[in-house]
């Protein structure tokens, strides 16, 4: 039953990620994509981890594929459907995709994951925010560093010039 | 007399033990889940027949007028008037739309309205899915109705619409945040994103102890339904309808089920989280109050939010995003910090709240004040302008 379940969910995220790289229309890529994330949200859900699903709505959903859409209307004419499917840099594009598909393949089979059967503790929220502010505590202000700069970086850019 | 006591769940008791007779237990669990998720599912629809309704008339008599009352008794029938009327409308698609997504956002955005429903608790364990970030669920669903208004904006191929999703949009996420820091801080104070354990943990109704938090709530989940002062993506009396146009008949019904749906929906939620839900005297000992206590809060705040519209003119684009990032971000962030620190404070519950309401109240008398001091401010340079400008043409 689980497996039924993955399965179709895999094929789901798959496929609309395929419609996301061949769609001609950059609008349909992105609601493309957002499938994709849902289909993502669900394999989190299968795997008991509630909190990291209903982030991955909230952020990929919410925030991140509405900035996309934002940005394809705003960036171009939004109405003109039809759009080139490759232009001239495709080649060092596939070069570098297939480099990237190297790399990441090599990690997932090199290294060691901890998989255990036990089931998800029931304070699982609460050890992921002890993680966050324990051991992990100077990637989590890494990352909200960079996020600060990218903030005042748009600010500096959207400022009026006195 | 014992069985009307907790009726809700001797009801639903009763009923499993008849189904269980004569059906296996999955089917038996299947039905009720099937039922469970039909009720939730037309929970919108219920919404927009009677808040329709209700609407006209409390609007009518805020406007010194009767409203409907042609159709039944004191007009009760003419939101199923209505209903008939959208239902036999042309459905018109427009040639150069985006067909199968123009088709999607409606059903997309009654989606995301029945969706809240499935986490806001009626009474004691009576809520459809207990689940432990049942608030985050709530901002999350909030994202599918921002995807759906792209969506329609966008394939419905006509300028209007996409400037109107552009607004809707931008309203939206301006609003969310608020939103999201008002949440927090509740969640703040009984450590679970759990609803029915928010519930439970109101000794107090949490609008008496966070009373600056419950106002930016309120004001944010009303932009987020973008009902009046917020409605200038629709502004029905000025302007054409924002993102949805283009949609005609049941689509169009569809926008307007999910607004009514969402409208009751917040206003539940906010009960939930700041009037303390079903919670409410003799509840222990006869728990069928519990839901009766509950529609009674939700439709107090459902008649509130109608009480804004019918008193409130509208805000301008510029005026509605200047109060949510100049006004309600900065006051829930101020608040939220004072809130984490009182609650580190190695003293009795009772004392951190009472500390926790006097953050909030400093907080509301200071971003009052302020208001007032840039009213002013403004009135003044606009005493200025017109002054200044006979002078400049003479």
């Amino acid at each position: 039953m689980l497996q039924a379940v993955f399965i179709v969910l895999s094929l789901v995220t798959l496929g609309s990620a395929a419609m996301v790289v061949t769609s001609r229309s950059l609008f349909r890529s992105a609601l493309w994509l957002i499938l994709a994330f849902f289909g993502i949200a669900g394999i989190f859900i299968l795997l008991h981890a509630e909190f990291l699903a209903v982030v991955q709505v909230l952020i990929y959903i919410g925030a991140i594929s509405t900035l996309i859409i934002f940005a394809i209307m705003l960036s171009r004419n939004a109405m003109d459907v039809k759009g080139q499917r490759f232009n001239e840099q495709w080649g060092v594009v596939a070069g570098f995709s297939i480099l990237l598909f190297v790399i990441l393949l090599a990690l997932l089979t090199r290294v060691q994951w901890h998989v255990t059967a036990e089931p998800v503790p029931p304070d699982a929220i609460a050890r992921l925010g002890g993680a966050f502010v324990g051991p992990y505590v100077v990637p989590f202000e890494v990352a909200s560093v960079l996020l600060v700069v990218a903030m005042i970086g748009a600010i500096i850019i959207a400022r009026e010039r006195e | 007399m014992d069985y009307v006591r907790d009726f809700f769940t001797n009801l639903a008791h009763s009923w499993t033990i008849w189904l269980s007779t004569w059906l296996p237990p999955w089917a038996t669990n299947l039905i009720n889940y099937v039922i469970i998720g039909l009720v939730l599912v037309m929970m919108p629809v219920i919404a927009t027949l009677t808040l329709t309704w209700m609407e006209r008339k409390v609007v009518g008599r805020i406007q010194n007028r009767i409203g409907p009352n042609r159709v039944g008794p004191w007009g009760v029938f003419q939101a199923l008037a209505d209903a008939v009327k959208m239902l036999i409308k042309e459905d018109i698609i427009p040639s150069g739309a985006d067909k199968p997504v123009f088709n999607l956002a409606p059903i997309l955005i009654f989606f995301a309205a029945a969706l809240l429903w499935a986490v806001i608790p009626f009474g004691p364990k009576q809520v459809a899915a207990d689940l432990n970030v049942a608030v985050l669920y709530v901002i999350a669903v909030g994202s599918i109705t921002t995807i759906s208004v792209l969506m329609a904006g966008f394939s419905s191929d006509n300028k209007y619409a996409l400037v109107g999703a552009f607004r809707s949009v931008a309203q939206l996420l301006s609003y969310e945040i608020p939103m999201v820091l008002s949440i927090a801080a509740v969640t703040l104070l009984v450590g679970s994103m759990r609803m029915g354990t928010i519930v439970e943990a109101q000794t107090i109704p949490f609008a008496l102890v966070l009373p600056a938090t419950f106002i930016v709530y309120m004001l944010s989940a009303i932009a987020e339904t973008g009902r009046s002062p917020f409605d200038l993506l629709e502004a029905e009396s000025e302007i054409v309808a924002g993102f949805f146009i283009e949609y005609s008949g049941l689509k169009f019904g569809w926008f307007y089920i999910a607004e009514y749906g969402n409208t009751l929906a917040i206003a539940a939620i906010a009960a939930t989280l700041f009037l303390g839900g079903w919670r409410g005297p003799w509840v222990s000992e006869v728990p069928v109050l519990g839901p009766l206590y509950f529609a009674l809060k939700t439709v107090a705040i459902v008649f509130v939010i109608m009480w804004i519209r019918g008193t409130w003119p509208r805000f301008r684009i510029d005026q509605m995003l200047g109060l949510a990032w100049k006004v309600l971000v900065p006051a829930s962030l101020v608040n939220l910090l004072w809130l984490a620190v009182v609650l580190k404070l190695p003293v009795p519950m009772l004392l951190q709240w009472v500390l926790a309401l006097g953050g909030n109240l400093a907080v509301l008398v200071g971003a009052l004040t302020l208001l007032g001091r840039s009213a002013k401010r403004d009135s003044a340079r606009q005493v200025l302008t017109v002054r200044s400008q006979p002078s400049e043409s003479a």
